[in-house]
Parts: C-alpha cells; sequence; structure tokens
C-alpha cells in the first residue's frame, strides 16, 4: 500500500515537472541548451527631411499586428524630439515633435523582431463593408464586374481571385479597362480593388511590409491585399493574384495612409534598413513570455537580480549531486562519511579543480587527522576537542594557502573554499572510526567519500546540466520523483553481491 | 530488481530491502529508543522478568564521573559502556585491577584518569548514535560461561537472535578474536558462527564475508557446539519482541556460567551478516511467519511462540 502511494506521489511530481517543462519548451519556446540562438531582425526606418522654421511634427506608422513575427524591443533614435507611440485607426503611430529645429533631420524608429509562427493574425472579425459612392459610369462597371467575378467564384478566397485574375489579364474586358485605366499601380489601384470588394461585401484592407532578408541598406515595400472570409484573414498578392505571405513577409503597417508624413518639413525621405542578427533564444523566449504575461516567468528565477541568479544556478546543482550519492550508496554501496559530506566537498572541488581538490582534501584531512591523534592523548571533552579540531582545520588551510602562494602554486589559494566545519567533522568522525574500526575501515570511507565527491563534482561540472535545471528549475520535481522511488528500491546493492557472495554460489 | 537474481533465489535480504521492507514497515520509531538507550531497554526487560545484567552506576553527567571511582571501588569487574552506543563502539571491559591501574580484558592496563576520561567522552555523547549528550552505564561483567572457550579469543561470546514479529527465526554465536580485541563484533573481526535455531548447536561460520571452519586464534573447528540454555534463550528472545514492540528485532544474549542467560541488548537495525553465519536467507524464514499471521495461528506468549518456533525452523536444519 505504502509503496503503491509512493509510486502515485513519484507519477505526480514527476507530470507536473515534466508537464511545466514541456510547456516551458514547447510553448514558450525556452531552448534546451544555453547556445540555442535564433535569427532576429532589426528593423530600422529612418525619417529625413529638411526643416523649416516654427515647430515639427513628423509621423510615422509603425507596426502593430505582425502575423509570424513577435517583436523583441522598439525604440527611437531623435536627438532633441518628444517621441510617442500612440494608437489609431488601423494601426499604431511613431510621433516626433520639436519645437524649432533647422537644417537635415534625421529621425529613427528602429524595431527588433523574430520569427514566431505561433503569432497570428489576432484581430477583430470587421463589420461587412458599405458599398462604396462610385459615380456612374464606374459604379455600373464595377456591379457587373462583381457579379461576373461572383459566378466564377465559390467563397471569398476563390472570389478575390477571379478578380484578381480579371484584373491582372494582359488583355482586359471593358469593365476592367475602365475601372482601372490610369490606376494602373500604387495606392489608387489597391483602393479600387478594396471598393470592389467592398460590392462583394468583402472586407478588404491593404497591407503593407518588408520581405526581410540578410543585409538590406534600402528596403523596399511590398503591399498586400488582405481580406476576411468571416472566419480568418487572408492574403493575396495583389498583382500576381497569388494567395498566402512569403513567410519573410513582416507587416508594417495596414491602411492605404501614407506611412509617414512631417509638418514643418519639406522633402521628406521614409528609408528601411534591414539587418539580420543572432539573438540568445532565452532572451526571446524569456521577452515572449513576458509579453504574454506568463505567471511562471514572472515568477521564474530569470526575474532575480544576475548575482542571485548565480547563486542558484550553483545551488541547483545539489540535488543532482545529492542524487549521485543516493545512486552510489543505495545502489552501489559506496560507503562515506556523513550524508551530504561529499556532496558539500564536490562543490569546493568546483572551485579548485578536480585534481588539485583531492590532493588539497587528502592533504587536509591527512594533516589534522594526525593533529586529532595527538589530541586524543589530552584527553579533552568532546565539544572543546572538537572546536579544537575546527581550529586546527582553518589554520591548517591559512597554512597551506601562504605555502602554496610562496611556492606560486595558486591553486593552493582555493583551499578556503573548502567547508572547514564539515572538514572538521569528517576528521572526527574519521579518527572515532580509525580507532574503534581500524585504520582499514576508516580508510574505505574516506576513499568512498572521496570518490563519491570526484564523481558528483563531474557530474554537476555538466554545463548543459546546469543550465537546464536553471532554465527548467521544475525538473527538481523529476528528481524527487526518482529518488521517491529509489527510497523504495528493495533490490541489492552491488557491493552486497560481494559481500553475500558465498551465499549465491551454492543455491539454483 | 536491477541484479543479484541468483542472490534474491537464495532468499537472501539486502539493506535496502531490510530498510525499506522491513525496518521502516516492522518498526515503529518512536520505538526505538527502547532498544536504543540501554539504560530504558534494561528497565523494561526487568519489568517484564527477563535476566539482564545487574546495573552498577549510571554517569549523567560530568559531576557523575567524578564520583565514579567510589562505586567502582566496590566491584572487581565490571563493564562501562554509553546507553546509546552503535555497534559496540565506546564499551570498556575491565575484569581487575592491577596496582592503581585498571586491566582491560586484553591484559592492558588503564590508568583510572583515562578511563574517567573515556565515560565523561561517552557523556558528551562520543559515542552515541545522533551526537547527543548520553549517559555511561556500569554494569556486571558477565562471567561467561566456559562452553566457548575452544573457541573464542577472550571477550564475551554472544548469541545473537532475529526475531520477526515476536518469533525467532535466525541465530547465530559471535565469537571474539584476537583482531576483533575481544569483542564480539563481526564488523570489528569477530566470526560470527550459525546456531541451528531448532537444537542450538553451531554449524556453519563466517569471518568477515567469507566462510570458515576453524576459529582463527584457537584453531578449533567451530560447528557441532551445543549452546547451553537453548530453551531459556530462546524464550529471552521471543520476549524481546513484548519489551520492545519491534517486529524485526535482534536480540543480543550472553551465557553467565552462574547466572545462565542474560540478555545484553536488543538492536532496531540488525546487521546482514548472520546470513552468511548460517549459510542461508533470512527471506524463507520471514516467509514462514508472515504465512502463520495470514492463518491467524500466532501464539500469543513469548514462551509458546519460542516453542513454535522451533518445530517452525526444523526445515531450515541441516541434514
Amino acid at each position: 500500500m505504502t509503496l503503491r502511494y509512493v509510486q502515485g506521489l513519484a507519477l505526480v511530481c514527476a507530470s507536473l515537472g515534466l508537464g511545466v517543462f514541456f510547456y516551458k519548451q514547447a510553448v514558450l519556446g525556452l531552448p534546451l541548451s544555453a547556445d540555442a540562438s535564433r535569427s532576429a531582425w532589426t528593423i530600422e526606418a529612418s525619417l529625413r527631411f529638411e526643416a523649416r522654421p516654427g515647430p515639427i511634427k513628423a509621423a510615422l506608422r509603425v507596426p502593430a499586428l505582425t502575423p509570424g513575427f513577435a517583436t523583441l524591443s522598439e525604440n527611437s533614435v531623435a536627438g532633441g524630439y518628444g517621441y510617442d507611440i500612440g494608437y489609431e485607426d488601423g494601426g499604431r503611430r511613431a510621433q516626433w515633435a520639436i519645437r524649432r529645429a533647422s537644417g537635415e533631420q534625421r529621425l529613427y524608429y528602429r524595431v527588433v523582431v523574430y520569427g514566431d509562427p505561433s503569432i497570428e493574425e489576432a484581430d477583430t472579425t470587421p463589420p461587412f463593408p458599405d458599398p462604396p459612392n462610385l459615380t456612374e459610369p464606374e459604379r455600373t462597371a464595377a456591379i457587373e464586374l462583381v457579379e461576373e467575378v461572383r459566378q466564377e467564384s465559390a467563397d471569398a478566397a476563390s472570389l478575390v481571385s477571379a478578380l484578381l485574375r480579371r484584373v491582372n489579364d494582359p488583355t482586359p474586358d471593358e469593365n476592367v479597362a475602365l475601372l482601372f485605366d490610369g490606376r494602373r499601380g500604387g495606392t489608387r489601384r489597391m483602393s479600387m480593388l478594396i471598393d470592389l470588394l467592398a460590392y462583394a461585401r468583402v472586407p478588404a484592407r491593404s497591407v503593407r511590409g518588408l520581405l526581410l532578408k540578410d543585409e538590406q541598406r534600402n528596403a523596399p515595400i511590398a503591399t498586400y491585399l488582405e481580406i476576411h472570409d468571416g472566419v480568418e484573414w487572408l492574403f493575396f498578392d495583389p498583382s500576381s493574384g497569388s494567395q498566402g505571405l512569403p513567410n519573410n513577409f513582416f507587416a508594417w503597417s495596414r491602411g492605404l495612409e501614407t506611412l509617414a508624413s512631417v509638418q514643418g518639413g519639406s522633402g521628406l525621405e521614409l528609408n528601411f534598413a534591414v539587418r539580420r542578427s543572432q539573438l540568445d533564444s532565452l532572451d526571446v523566449a524569456t521577452n515572449r513570455a513576458e509579453q504574454r504575461g506568463s505567471l511562471l516567468m514572472t515568477f521564474s528565477l530569470f526575474s532575480l537580480p544576475i548575482q542571485t541568479q548565480a547563486v542558484y544556478s550553483v545551488l541547483l546543482m545539489i540535488p543532482i549531486g545529492a542524487l549521485v550519492m543516493v545512486l552510489l550508496r543505495n545502489f552501489v554501496g559506496v560507503q562515506t562519511f556523513g550524508t551530504f559530506m561529499p556532496v558539500l566537498i564536490a562543490l569546493a572541488f568546483r572551485e579548485t579543480d578536480l585534481l588539485a581538490g583531492v590532493i588539497l582534501f587528502s592533504l587536509l584531512t591527512g594533516l589534522g587527522l594526525a593533529i586529532r591523534f595527538l589530541l586524543e592523548r589530552l584527553r579533552l571533552l568532546l565539544v572543546p576537542r572538537l572546536t579544537a579540531v575546527l581550529i586546527i582545520v582553518v589554520l591548517l588551510m591559512l597554512s597551506i594557502s601562504v605555502i602554496a602562494h610562496q611556492l606560486g602554486l595558486e591553486t593552493g589559494l582555493s583551499v578556503a573554499l573548502f567547508p572547514m566545519v564539515i572538514i572538521a567533522m569528517t576528521i572526527e568522525r574519521m579518527s572515532v572510526i580509525w580507532e574503534e574500526r581500524g585504520a582499514q575501515d576508516a580508510m574505505k570511507a574516506g576513499a568512498g567519500s572521496l570518490l563519491v565527491a570526484a564523481l558528483a563534482y563531474l557530474v554537476m561540472g555538466i554545463d548543459a546540466l546546469e543550465y537546464l535545471f536553471f532554465t527548467f528549475p521544475e525538473l527538481l520535481l523529476v528528481i524527487l520523483a526518482f529518488v521517491l522511488l529509489c527510497g523504495r528500491y528493495s533490490g541489492y546493492r552491488l557491493s552486497e553481491l560481494r559481500r553475500f557472495g558465498v551465499l549465491s554460489r551454492k543455491d539454483s | 530488481m536491477l541484479w543479484g537474481r541468483k542472490l534474491k533465489a537464495s532468499g537472501v535480504i539486502g539493506l535496502n530491502e531490510r530498510n525499506a521492507n522491513y525496518i521502516t514497515a516492522l518498526n515503529s520509531r518512536r520505538l526505538y529508543p527502547r532498544v536504543d538507550n540501554k539504560r530504558i531497554t534494561k528497565s523494561l526487560a526487568a519489568g517484564a522478568g527477563m535476566a539482564v545484567p545487574e546495573l552498577y552506576a549510571v554517569a549523567e553527567s560530568q559531576g557523575d564521573v567524578r564520583g565514579l571511582p567510589e562505586t567502582l571501588a566496590q566491584h572487581k569487574s565490571f563493564v562501562v559502556k554509553p546507553a546509546s552506543g552503535s555497534g559496540g563502539d565506546g564499551i570498556l571491559v575491565i575484569d581487575g585491577r592491577y596496582g592503581g591501574n585498571y586491566r582491560l580484558i586484553n591484559g592492558e592496563l588503564m590508568p583510572e584518569s583515562a578511563l574517567l576520561h573515556h565515560t565523561s567522552n561517552i557523556v558528551s555523547g562520543q559515542f552515541s548514535l545522533t551526537g547527543q549528550p548520553d549517559c555511561a552505564l556500569v554494569e556486571y561483567r558477565v562471567q561467561f560461561d566456559s562452553v566457548f572457550d575452544e573457541i573464542s579469543y577472550r571477550g564475551v561470546p554472544d548469541i545473537r537472535i532475529i526475531v520477526y514479529r515476536g518469533y525467532p527465526v535466525m541465530a547465530m554465536v559471535r565469537l571474539p578474536t584476537r583482531q576483533s580485541d575481544g569483542k564480539a563484533n563481526l564488523h570489528q573481526g569477530a566470526v560470527g558462527a550459525g546456531v541451528d535455531l531448532a537444537t542450538g548447536i553451531t554449524m556453519s561460520a563466517s569471518s568477515g564475508n567469507l566462510r570458515v571452519r576453524d576459529h582463527p586464534d584457537t584453531l578449533t573447528p567451530i560447528a557441532g557446539h551445543q549452546v547451553p540454555h537453548w530453551d531459556r534463550i530462546l524464550d529471552i528472545a521471543a520476549t524481546g519482541y513484548e519489551v520492545s514492540g519491534l517486529g524485526y528485532l535482534g536480540v543480543d544474549i550472553v551465557i553467565d556460567k552462574d547466572l545462565g542467560p542474560l540478555m545484553l541488548e536488543m538492536n532496531a537495525r540488525p546487521g546482514l551478516n548472520i546470513q552468511i553465519a548460517n549459510d542461508a536467507g533470512l527471506q524463507p524464514r520471514f516467509a514462514v511467519i508472515d504465512a502463520l499471521r495470514v492463518g491467524g495461528a500466532e501464539d500469543a506468549s513469548p514462551e509458546a511462540r519460542a516453542r513454535a518456533s522451533v518445530e517452525l525452523m526444523r526445515p531450515f536444519s541441516p541434514r
């Protein structure tokens, strides 16, 4: 019954840990290893104009809804200008203002984005558009054209395809010719398409953006037609009629209004530059989780100050070291001093490196042990004796450091990082075992402790593990589950195969 | 089970299984003080009519230690031990005086100051399981029966009996050797000799993890010695269940040449080397007792259980 209970509890812990882990990994996109990075684009829009006397106001439409991309940061560089971002019909607008300026003015708006397929067009369903007010004879031509196209189509998407096919026909029929004559390109053509679709009661709008490629000093603006089929927004290339967006299309703004405008300036030029960079995926994921208001990330280790983070990245490895010890003690049967002493020694090894650590540890305990045997003759009471051992350990550490420094061995200095109380207790335990059970037992337990410490150090030193547990501390629950199960392991320890060897040879 | 199928087949219980399936299941932690503190064990055992070595003095504080020589003066030989010791650590056996010094059983002489220092270490908790302050017990030194003289080297041989749910299931005699410094502790080099539970006759023996035939110091074959008072020994062991309340229990008994079997101490975590000494695993014997429990055929009194055990364990006797 207890076993079931333990197994159930372990299952709960493991699934909770793994659940959070997979959520953070798959949904929030936290990378599994530290070096994972992903492409990000820095898009810079620059406005250039000549200042006229008097106050200046400049405006630029900036990205709001960007399907396929997430924004990491945005900022503006414009010396002396007041800057703010406002919302307006159909998007966002960056505004700069200054009381007076002279000469050529340059305003920069910079946004860093990265590809994120999970970001979709999250827009409300628009109302059906009212029929536009066209004048005759365009009105009649438009109604006829829409009626013809409607006959050839089944739904909104195929209607748009059919319309674009008709409009893009190199030998247009007379209705198309009438409607689009003189509107072969640009905004007016797009405006007419939207009007036509309004007759067909299909909400439509224009979306302008950039095709993100590696490095573009002067990126061209691409325009797409966006229509709503009652369920979702669909994109069409107005010149080719093909449906869908290229996946490197970054939607900058919607609507037909000019992207940038300036009051109190002249000769406005708008230029886009695109630059690709590598971003730490962890930054990206953290940022994304913040944007989503995910509580998991708000209460994550990343919200702590950097120094505290460093402490925790080490602390989180202690359970891993303890796990190594559970395995070695309960499955292999290695004998150690104290329960967690080897893990603490392993922590100290992190500062000294393995070889130097083992040497220093052996030196320290060896000398301490020798002095402890001298102390034994003084017949001191327990607590004063322990304290004396502790003081001697500190003195030994001190002299090892000083001597090593004089000899030019800088690793000797790191002896100061050994947990002195633990070492003092180890010396005491070792000397008692030495006296009671003999040197062999004492050495065995000492060597066992060192072995466990060295293995724990090696495992705790795996950077990938450190990263993994710092990013996904919930994995500790999985360790907990495993340790719970270990707690009910009733099989033999490897060492017992040897210990009871005489018994197993007889039977079977 | 990851490994050790062969061992499992011979019914050997490992440390993990002992801890996970027997100690945690059958030994309630609140009962541990009854056996971990020998002073409590002694008074409980005396209350249940169990024969125990007489307690001469208790030192609870450093002050008591200073007053000790007066009490000790009345006794020629005695034992000093920590109330909460483990594995025989911290026990001093004094078998006489020489000049102003105390003589240990190995013949070494110990000045009074050294003896008192040792006692004061006991009181400070050097030998206690948890490092907590302890008390030192001074008690009757067993005048052991000469029956084991041929197969032991000084010291006091003792009998360890595993009592499972009140039934004695396995027994061994622990024979001191020169290596164990006269102590009946297997970890320190004493020889463990399996005892046929049904008859009380010694069988196979082990030293460390190896099987041996002769005592290493006396070179006498260990098998074939009859342990005297065997029925009374089994009674005492079975009574240990009532006294301690522990379902998985080790009872240590010594045989005094005048007083007969005396219960020395009990253990809530008895070691597993008894299996090597007996050349048999504990598991099949536990299964017999478990079957009894399922069948509802448990015997109420310790004596009845001891008698039942003799019959129940007969199938495990060597043929």
